[in-house]
């Protein structure tokens, strides 16, 4: 378990490091975390290891009322600690306390789970339910991607080889909405064996305007799932959630693994849905009741 | 100070050198050694056709290659079979490096070295083995199927058809007011020490001597096995086991292949090599246990009383069995439990599979015995009725029955005779910490949080300490150093504490005084290793017979100085004194200086016992015959048979019916190994030991596919609980000493982790009222069960229903 040579640079500049991208089997490297056990165990070999960690000006967590703007080096631990995206965008916080342990956490980024595109991350999914985009740049320039043009198949994404994520953006949570994110994994830290992630948002009556869902561990690529249909209409208090776990059972197509039968994960879809969207509900509520 | 430690909670010693990083394991050792790796076998069974290096010759700082063909002599052979048996008709051990075949995943075809671990692999890399894929048998019930066969030459797969009998069990089932037959299975899993296996080897030219680091369980062992397949004099060899990362069995079997081939490098090459194995070679490479069928007849009277039990097992040893059939002896053997069967007959046929070997895995068969007789207990209550303890009660072996004769042989050759033990008191003792009685009301009370409740026991009497022996050496140097060795190697355990509590108590010497030294065959060459929880048991009372040694002989030397006589005399604190008269004492370390007549004045203690020196008689020599320099004693504990430790689980578990989420909320434990050395450590033992019984009832198992493809090789796929995943444990003792050994003591090692599968599979049935047949089991799989139309439920269950809507 020891990897196959590499050549390693780790550029000072934006610049330097899109040249080095630009050889053939050239690779990012963040935090590492899913990488460096690639490459030990010569699953991945490539050429060139292109050590990001040294680029000026990727740090960085942006916050604003329009959403929170996580830098490519931002590690989960400093994310889930920030009080400002936590605020405008809950979701942040409440899925990067999911993932894995905090060693972990504290080197792992936020950006590089996303880039690599693991349809078991939680930020994957994230992106995907608060309709999010990402930057990449690359010797051509810096474009914004929203994740549906991202997403291409588990561990794949569309931007090229010589591209890397710079930033990721979260739209910041609408106004009388609540949030909730829940997993069920084998041990604790674990990739869940089905996660859950969802926004409700209410009407000016305290009724459900609109709830979705996006899950980890479920699928290929993160999906988003609307699920409004169960529920639309209903004064919050009535709204029949477990329709809604009902409904997602039926959108989802999960796979068997060693851990759990797809039966099973369309089970804990139905319930995480249940459970998390009657969380999220009561926080609208509480927003609402707060406005 | 006192020095009369035995049975206190002495902190461990070893912990502070372990806990901070200055361990001394075997990849601490020899940073500058050439690094050896393996290219290992990718399928479960295959003809190798051809070996072609050519492309990782030009890899730069390659040093040598070795295939089968480089072997000669002794190393051309097959590996040992480390314990024969009449009943192993068909037993087979692979080769250290393949020749011509290969019968699972991991096996070694070549071994490459070079400069380093990184470049070693490279090579491995560019190495292209050409195999002819052969059919692949996985599993116990593909091995009896036999469809195919893993060596070609046996083709019914069965290794050895293990049987014992205690009387003529079909007219007693015959005769049984009732009978039950059922089959369940339980999984594989392994020992998954934190610290793979490893090997470093230095070969000196000039002195033509070898020095082994291995990460092993028996030193002296692996050294008789080096100097046997290298074709060198036993005194040319030194193995020393350094700190170990844990073993739990995996490493008591030896000599593994890279054990020799690296010392053989190391000769071949006049060089350092160091191989440390990584975590996917010791999923691939090492050994499992665990996996077995089992069919179960029991005859049983309208009170729940067995009449005879007729036990046949197919048990999984994988591809070779280097350990003969112990794990199978040890099952057939411990299954009986603290129980009193009429009748018992048991066969345990042992099947090849084209998978990585089965060798002893903490608990060693026992917790597959656990769970065959317990379930059975389990569906006796079931049947009529009746409290799943009060069927356990009825049949237990009372505490006035001792020495109880099972008319069984164990793993050592010797009778199934328990020494001594209390099983009413253990269960008494179990009903109270878990709160039995109470179990409906906690029932009831989960009921309105949601969830489903259950209660499940298990108990288990443990064979521990077999012989044939261990020996212990104790030294006391001029300094007052008290020097202690034995040659069982230590793997974590807290030896060094508790065998120095051992010489502190028995030899009057405060515990600071005391440096032991295990498992290192410069210092202790005869030793047969540390397993089937046998350390304290052998060499804690081998290690007190040589105290007792030092300390006769101390009161010999220093009765003389003081013109007492040696019953008159006592050790404390160091100090040897005439008992009531304070003031005329002489230190131990001056003893120790007195005993060798040769007493060059190097040192202060050297000057001090010139006082105490008597002018020698000029008509006797210095040493009297049959006498010895120094202050030293050697002896050896060798058991009639194993003692028998004996203990009782019991597991509370809550289930989220809306995920079927297994929560381990209590457990309890009533552990019984007689005299205690050391409380702290004990609890420690059964700790980890529940910790790998709920791995292995709950989370871990080997998932091979069909085609011997182990698809969780890695500690994110092979799920070994965290501490999150472990219960809190409420312990009790109690202490039935065994009167066969000089200390009381039984063996600890392994008890924790023998009933888990049976309690938790016991408290999972309760809970859900459907027949758990198959460990482990995850969420997953439960959910499958209560939603199979066919899935039985148990009569438990029914009544329970009745007895609502009444």
């Amino acid at each position: 378990m020891k990897p196959a040579p590499f050549r390693y640079a780790d550029p000072r500049a934006l610049d330097e490091a899109l040249a080095l991208l630009s050889e053939d089997g050239a690779k990012v490297l963040a935090g590492g975390q899913s990488l460096l056990p690639l490459l030990s165990m010569r699953l991945a070999a490539p050429a060139v290891l292109v050590d990001i960690n040294r680029v000026p000006g990727l740090d960085a967590i942006e916050v604003d009322d329009t959403g929170v703007r996580v830098g490519a080096l931002v590690r989960h631990s400093t994310l889930l600690a920030d009080e400002g995206a936590a605020r405008v965008q809950p979701l942040l916080a409440r899925a990067t306390a999911n993932v894995a342990h905090p060693a972990i956490r504290n080197r792992g980024t936020t950006v590089g789970s996303i880039a690599h595109a693991d349809p078991s991350g939680e930020m994957t999914s994230v992106l995907a339910l608060t309709d999010g985009t990402v930057t990449v740049a690359s010797a051509a320039g810096t474009e914004v991607l929203g994740w549906r043009d991202f997403f291409v198949g588990p561990l794949e994404t569309s931007i090229p080889g010589g591209a890397v994520v710079t930033s990721a953006f979260f739209p910041a949570l609408p106004q009388r909405s609540g949030t909730a994110f829940a997993e069920i994994a084998r041990r604790k830290g674990d990739y869940a064996v089905c996660g859950a992630g969802v926004v409700v948002t209410l009407d000016g009556d305290r009724r459900v305007e609109s709830a979705r869902a996006s899950y980890v561990s479920v699928g290929l690529t993160p999906e988003v799932h609307d699920l409004t249909d169960a529920v639309a209409g209903a004064p919050v208090e009535q709204a029949d959630w477990a329709a809604a776990g009902e409904l997602a059972r039926t959108l989802v197509d999960p796979d068997t693994d060693i851990h759990a039968s797809a039966d099973y994960r369309r089970l804990l879809v139905g319930v995480l849905t249940e459970r998390t969207l009657a969380s999220a509900a009561a926080e609208a509520v509480a927003g609402a009741t707060r406005e | 100070m006192t020095t009369k430690l035995f049975g206190e909670p002495v902190r461990r010693r070893e912990d502070q050198r372990l806990i901070t990083g200055k361990g001394r394991y075997l990849d601490d050792i020899g940073h500058t050694a050439l690094a050896a790796a393996f290219v290992r076998s990718p399928h479960a069974h295959a003809r190798i056709t051809d070996i072609d290096v050519d492309e990782a010759l030009d890899v730069e700082g390659l040093v040598a290659i070795y295939t089968y063909e480089d072997l000669t002599g002794p190393m051309a052979e097959p590996l040992p079979v480390l314990i024969p048996h009449p009943q192993l008709h068909a037993p087979r051990t692979g080769f250290p490096l393949a020749n011509g075949e290969v019968n699972h995943v991991g096996e070694p075809v070549v071994m490459v070295v070079a400069t380093d671990r990184y470049v070693a692999e490279d090579a491995c890399d560019r190495i292209v083995v050409s195999y002819e894929e052969l059919p692949v048998v996985v599993g116990v019930d593909a091995a009896r199927a036999a469809e195919h066969a893993v060596h070609e030459e046996i083709p019914d797969n069965v290794a050895a058809r293990h049987h014992q009998e205690t009387g003529d069990v079909e007219p007693a089932l015959a005769a049984a007011p009732r009978t039950l037959s059922f089959t369940q299975y339980i999984e594989r899993s392994a020992c998954m020490p934190m610290e793979g296996k490893g090997v470093h080897a230095k070969w000196d030219a000039d002195d033509s001597s070898l020095r082994v680091y291995t990460s092993t369980q028996a030193s002296t062992s692996v050294r008789a096995a080096i100097a046997a397949k290298l074709k060198l004099s036993l005194d040319k060899v030194e193995v020393i086991a350094p700190d170990v990362g844990g073993g739990f069995g995996v490493k008591i079997v030896h000599p593994w292949p890279e054990e020799l081939l690296v010392p053989l490098a190391a000769i071949n090459l006049g060089r350092e090599v160091k191989w440390a194995e990584d975590r996917r070679e010791h999923f691939i490479g090492s050994a499992h246990e665990r996996q077995q069928r089992q069919e179960i007849t029991v005859g049983y009277d309208d009170d729940g009383r067995i009449t005879a039990l007729d036990v046949h097992i197919w048990h999984d040893n994988g591809a070779y069995t280097p350990y003969g059939i112990i794990v199978p002896i040890v099952t057939a053997t411990q299954l009986v439990g603290p129980y009193a069967l009429p009748v018992y007959r048991v066969v345990v046929e042992s099947v090849f599979t084209n998978t990585v070997i089965v060798t002893p895995y903490r608990g060693a068969g026992r917790p597959q015995g656990c769970y065959a007789m317990e379930r059975t207990m389990d569906r006796i209550a079931d049947d009529l009725g009746l409290d799943r303890a009060v069927v356990r009660e009825r049949n237990l072996i009372q505490a006035d029955q001792f020495p109880y004769d099972h008319r069984l042989t164990f793993q050592d050759g010797r009778p199934v005779i328990y020494d001594s033990g209390d099983y009413p008191g253990l269960l008494d003792k179990l009903r109270t910490l878990v709160g039995w009685s109470e179990a409906e009301h906690l029932r009831a009370d989960a009921a309105e949080r949601g969830k489903l409740l259950g209660v499940g026991m298990a108990l288990y009497v443990e064979g521990t300490g077999p012989g044939p022996y261990e020996g212990g050496h104790v030294q006391v140097l001029g300094s007052g150093k008290v020097l202690v060795s034995t040659g069982l190697t230590s793997q974590g355990q807290g030896h060094e504490t508790a065998f120095a509590q051992i010489v502190a108590s028995e030899l009057g010497v405060p515990i600071e005084d005391v440096e032991v030294t295990t498992g290192d065959t410069r210092r202790f060459g005869y030793a047969v290793g540390t397993f089937a929880s046998r350390a304290a048991v052998m060499s804690g009372n081998a290690i007190a017979l040589a105290a007792r040694g030092v300390r006769e002989k101390a009161l010999r030397i220093a009765a003389d100085v003081l013109e007492a006589a040696p019953e008159d005399l006592e050790i404390d604190a160091g100090l040897v004194q005439v008992k009531g008269v304070p003031g005329t004492s002489i230190p131990l370390r001056t003893v120790a200086v007195l005993s060798n007549p040769l007493r060059y004045a190097f040192d202060e203690a050297a000057k001090q016992a010139t006082q105490f020196a008597k002018a020698g008689d000029d008509d006797k020599p210095p040493v009297a015959v049959g006498d010895a320099p120094g202050l030293e004693h050697r002896d050896y504990y060798s058991p009639i048979r194993s003692t028998f430790a004996s203990g009782a689980h019991a597991a509370i578990v809550e289930i989220d019916p809306a995920t079927w989420e297994i929560d381990v909320v209590k457990y309890a434990v009533v552990h019984d190994c007689g005299n205690v050395v050391n409380p702290m450590i004990v609890e420690g033992q059964v700790h980890g030991g529940v910790a790998q019984g709920v791995g292995g009832a709950l989370y871990e198992r080997m998932a091979y596919d069909a085609d011997g493809q182990l698809q969780n090789a890695s500690f994110m796929d092979f799920l070994m609980p965290y501490a999150s995943e472990v219960p809190n444990i409420d312990i009790d003792h109690q202490q039935t000493p065994s009167p066969l050994n000089p200390l009381g003591i039984k063996g600890a090692g392994e008890a924790g982790v023998i009933p888990g599968t049976a309690a938790i599979a016991s408290a999972i049935e309760d809970a859900v009222g459907r027949r758990i047949a198959s460990m482990p089991i995850s969420p997953t799989e439960l959910y499958d069960l209560v939603r199979d139309p066919s899935s039985e439920r148990t009569a438990t269950a029914a009544r329970r229903e009745a007895g609502a809507m009444a």
